[in-house]
């Protein structure tokens, strides 16, 4: 859903998408920049990003994220069941406390 | 979807690098942008990117699915292996092959002929309606009585079950008018027939009731082959005339291809022209077929044909202008004393008969030779497994799952089973070509014989099953969880133990007592042969006897007696061809497979008691000689003269038995009087005859009346001829075409409207009558081998392996100073055990079997001792062979080199 989030922005490369989220998080997430790929290529066989190769500011090759329709929608999905996830557990905890 | 594509997933992993490759270098870019150095730059970068290569794997997973990928290289990995050893791969697809292959042609067989509904729409609605008599005695041969005309129109007039119903009846006529003439055969059938098998013919139109009425006009429809074969497939011949028994018929349609009646294949098809007043109770000659109403069942179909039974003994006479029922005579014959009753049948099971059994045995047969071929390819390839152990220990210590290695095995039986499976395919199609071009005539429906999708379905399911089945044996064997154990195992300091012995020597003890069930039926089948063809049939030297039929059709020749001359005119005319001996004639011949003709006869000072009914006998009418041409002796008195048979004087011979039963002796028989009933001339006993087999070699010999070809006919004041009859031609030219040739125009010469048909050697009349035990013969002789030659294999396999295994431990013995004959004779004796084991298994299983096989069997036991003593012995002195070969070589050990190698 990070994933989605920052491309929702724009096209992007993985490098960028790794720092994007590193920055994000204030660096609270520590992910492998590795592990960034197999999740983006599960997403270009459901079919929410495409990539291409492009050129990067400092002129190197690079692929390019760019998020699909199906994509969009996907996002628009997630945060709403995530946003209903994280209500539910707030009111959870205000009843609770 | 683009994953199942391995070139675009190649591409994409091409990808994947170049972009984590680009990665990279952004990253240090960064690195040397915050003024590290380009090699620690580099490294960090490594480090913050993680294990690229692990995922770069788990993306190509990913991107494949994977047990696919690996069982295709598990197929590749397999077929490199078969290739590297083609000899073991040879013997495991050809011994699969043949197994397969025996196993396909026999199921496309049995899936044909008994599974496959009839050709016709909504075939499991039709039925035959068959009559059963068992108080007729010998009347009826196997088939029970057919349907007379008055039956027919009982039953059609006031049946309850029954959509439609029609009779019809087969008989050969004589075709004029096209050439040269022709007896081709012909069905007759009657109004109801064809809408009852629902065909509708490929042109023209169907017979209708309109052609089926008396004296209407004469009109035929014709068979498609018949058509194709005479008329080259023109439609204009519809409406043509042509002279059927010289009778002129006109062509009103044509029949589908592949047509027929029941089973009963015809050239030609005539209306049954059904006459009511005609009509009286005998006459039982009609087979009937019906289409069940929607609903009824077999048991409420025969229900009513009993309902109907009695009114029709009750509503009928047994002449054209007698009272109806004959005061009751009828219903005490025909009810009471020969019990008829309905025997309803489905149509499919009818045409089947008596195949049913020698089929399903030929079936297991082959299941069991599929069974051994199995367990031979298992051998072999725990051979192979065995020799491939440190390879799958070395697998399973690199961290193969055991049931990955049962995977790989299991792949490698599978691909054997397959080909062998292609293979026996090739095999099958090849013998059910020679088979429906040779195999015996009398097994019904013989031309739909052919691969189908089932059967197509039938050996891709026996290849797989027996690929598990001769897989799972070495993979569960070797490939266990206890793998490990064999590196151990087969350390070089230590023979082999038993235990790895075990399953090969099962496998082995399991072929060979299949082997012996098999060799049994098959020995079973031999001697019931020899039976038969030592039977003597009562005539001689069948080899050297041609006969043919001719028909004298009454509208060609009208006056009996002159019919009765034309015929003897023939005869006279072939006995002057050179090298003919002599010459006679006969309404049938023996074992020729000729509708009977069976009756009671009295002999003098008897009569018909009301209600009883004397035994049957068969009636044959013949022409003087005929006795001497076939070689059947004349025991006492004379042959019948031409003399006695234009002189109008009431003359019979009778069988040996015959005379024997009636008089005591054959001598005592002559001068006699018989009649067949009491309204019938007396008629004098001049001559005994020899008992001859006319039913068949394994059928003794019924007791025949033998009655002049012309004469006073039984039942009515009227003399007349007989019209259809075989010729019998005693010459050593016997079955060549040279003298078929000179026959013909022997026969031409006398009147040039009568074909010659049916031409064949009294030999080959006895070999058809043997044909269904020839061919269980055959195909069990086949099987027979088959199951010989594997085991035999299997044993010669086993020996040679235990001797190649163990050659260290005989190293030693000999060192110890064993003598060769003795280690030797170790390795025989290890043989003739299994062997024994095996045969021990097999008597039991083959005396619970054989008994199966009784109805197939002629003058031998199920347990006949001189087969159960044959197989054996032979068994043994074939395993003795089969394991002295490979026991030889122990000759071959040298104790120091083998020392040497410790």
């Amino acid at each position: 859903m990070m994933i989605l989030r920052t491309l929702n922005q724009g096209p992007r490369h993985g490098y960028a998408i790794a720092r994007h989220i590193h920055d994000w998080s204030k660096g609270a997430l520590e992910i492998e920049d590795g592990s960034l790929y197999p999740a983006l290529n599960r997403m270009l066989h459901k079919g929410w990003v495409k990539a291409e190769w492009g050129v990067t500011e400092n002129n190197r090759r690079a692929r390019f994220y760019r998020l699909t329709a199906a994509g969009k929608k996907q996002l628009e999905a997630e945060s709403t069941a995530f946003n209903k996830m994280v209500r539910t557990i707030q009111l959870v905890m205000r009843t609770s406390s | 979807m683009f994953w199942q594509n391995p070139l675009r997933r190649d591409r994409m992993d091409r990808e994947w690098r170049e972009e984590m490759e680009s990665h990279l270098q952004i990253l240090t870019d960064a690195f040397l942008a915050q003024g590290l150095a380009p090699r620690e730059a580099r490294s960090a970068a490594l480090r913050q990117a993680g294990n690229l290569t692990a995922r770069r794997e788990e993306i190509y997973r990913m991107n494949g699915i994977q047990w696919l990928d690996s069982i295709s290289g598990d197929i590749r990995y397999a077929f490199r292996g078969l290739r590297n050893q083609p000899s073991f791969t040879a013997v495991a697809v050809l011994t699969l092959a043949l197994g397969i292959g025996a196993n396909t042609a026999v199921f496309s067989v049995v899936n044909s002929v008994l599974l496959k509904p009839l050709s016709f729409p909504d075939a499991d609605k039709l039925v035959d309606l068959e009559l059963v008599a068992p108080g007729a005695g010998g009347v009826l041969s196997s088939r029970g009585p057919g349907l007379s005309t008055s039956m027919y129109f009982t039953y059609t007039e006031q049946n309850r079950s029954f959509q439609s119903m029609g009779v019809w009846t087969s008989r050969a006529v004589t075709v004029t008018g096209l050439g040269e003439p022709e007896q081709v055969s012909a069905n007759v059938i009657s109004d109801g027939l064809l809408q009852t098998l629902a065909v509708r013919p490929e042109a023209g139109r169907p017979l209708t009731g309109a052609d089926q009425v008396p004296g209407a006009n004469g009109t035929v429809l014709l068979s498609y082959g018949y058509w194709q074969r005479r008329f080259g497939g023109d439609r204009s011949v519809i409406g043509r005339k042509i002279l059927v028994d010289a009778i002129p018929r006109e062509i009103v349609g044509v029949m589908p291809p592949g047509f027929r009646v029941a089973d009963t294949p015809a050239e030609l098809i005539l209306p049954m022209q059904l006459d009511r007043r005609q009509a009286i109770l005998e006459g039982f000659s009609l087979r009937a077929l019906a289409r069940l109403k929607p609903g009824i069942s077999i048991p409420q179909a025969n229900a009513d044909i009993a309902r109907l039974l009695p009114i029709w003994a009750r509503s009928w006479a047994s002449t054209p202008r007698g009272a109806p029922g004959d005061g009751g005579f009828a219903q005490k014959l025909f009810l009471s004393s020969w019990r008829i009753g309905p025997n309803i049948r489905p149509l499919r099971e009818s045409v089947v008969g008596n195949v049913r059994g020698v089929l399903w045995v030929v079936m297991g047969t082959l299941a069991m030779v599929m069974l051994i071929a199995c367990a031979n390819v298992a051998n072999l390839l725990l051979v192979r497994v065995d020799g491939r152990q440190s390879e799958l220990a070395l697998r399973a210590a690199l961290g193969a799952g055991w049931a990955r290695i049962v995977r790989q095995l299991m792949v490698e039986s599978l691909l054997l089973g397959a080909a062998g499976g292609a293979l026996g395919l090739a095999f099958a199609s090849g013998g059910l070509r020679l088979l429906v071009r040779n195999g015996p005539s009398n097994l019904p429906r013989l031309s739909e014989i052919g691969l189908d999708s089932h059967a197509l379905a039938f050996s891709a399911i026996v290849s797989i099953l027996c690929g598990l089945f001769f897989g799972l044996i070495p993979a569960l064997r070797y490939a266990g969880p206890g793998v490990s154990l064999t590196i151990r195992d087969s350390g070089r300091t230590m023979s082999h133990g038993r235990g790895r012995h075990r399953a090969r020597s099962t496998l082995v003890v399991v072929q060979v007592s299949l082997a012996v069930v098999l060799l049994i039926s098959s020995g079973l089948m031999i001697r019931t042969f020899q039976q038969m063809r030592s039977v003597r049939p009562g005539f001689e030297r069948p080899e050297a006897v041609q006969t043919f039929r001719v028909v004298v059709p009454q509208t060609l020749i009208p006056k009996g007696e002159d019919a009765t001359r034309t015929e003897q005119s023939i005869a006279g005319k072939v006995a002057a061809i050179p090298g003919v001996i002599s010459v006679g004639f006969a309404s049938a011949l023996p074992m020729d497979g000729a509708p009977p003709n069976w009756d009671g006869i009295l002999k003098e000072g008897q009569s018909y008691a009301q209600g009883s009914v004397p035994p049957m006998r068969l009636f044959l009418n013949v022409s003087p000689g005929l006795f001497g041409s076939l070689g059947i002796r004349i025991k006492a008195g004379r042959d019948l003269t031409w003399t006695d048979i234009y002189g109008g004087r009431k003359f019979v011979l009778v069988s040996e038995n015959l005379a024997r039963e009636l008089w005591g002796t054959a001598q005592a028989a002559i001068g006699k009087r018989v009649r067949a009933n009491d309204g019938d001339v007396w008629r004098e006993v001049v001559g005994v005859v020899e008992d001859v087999r006319h039913v068949g070699a394994q059928e003794p010999a019924p007791a025949v009346v033998y009655w002049p070809v012309f004469g006073q006919l039984v039942y009515a004041p009227i003399t007349a001829a007989s019209r259809s009859v075989a010729f019998t031609v005693r010459t050593d030219r016997a079955g060549t075409g040279a003298l078929l040739n000179e026959i013909r125009q022997a026969v031409w010469s006398v009147n040039a409207a009568l074909p010659v048909a049916n031409p064949e050697t009294m030999r080959e009349t006895v070999d058809r009558s043997m044909a269904r035990t020839s061919f269980t013969l055959v195909m069990l002789a086949i099987a027979g081998a088959m199951a010989l030659l594997l085991g035999l294999i299997g044993i010669y396999g086993v020996i040679a392996y235990a001797v190649s295994q163990r050659t260290r431990e005989i190293g030693i013995r000999l060192a110890l100073g064993a003598r060769p004959a003795d280690v030797r004779r170790m390795f025989v004796r290890y043989g003739l055990s299994l062997c024994a084991m095996g045969i021990t298994i097999g008597i039991g299983a083959a005396a619970a079997l054989t008994h199966l096989m009784k109805s197939l069997l002629f003058g031998v036991a199920p347990m006949d001792p001189v087969t159960f003593a044959a197989v054996p012995a032979t068994l043994l002195a074939a395993t003795l062979a089969a394991s002295y070969l490979p026991a030889r070589r122990v000759s071959a050990v040298d104790p120091v080199k083998c020392m040497k190698a410790e």
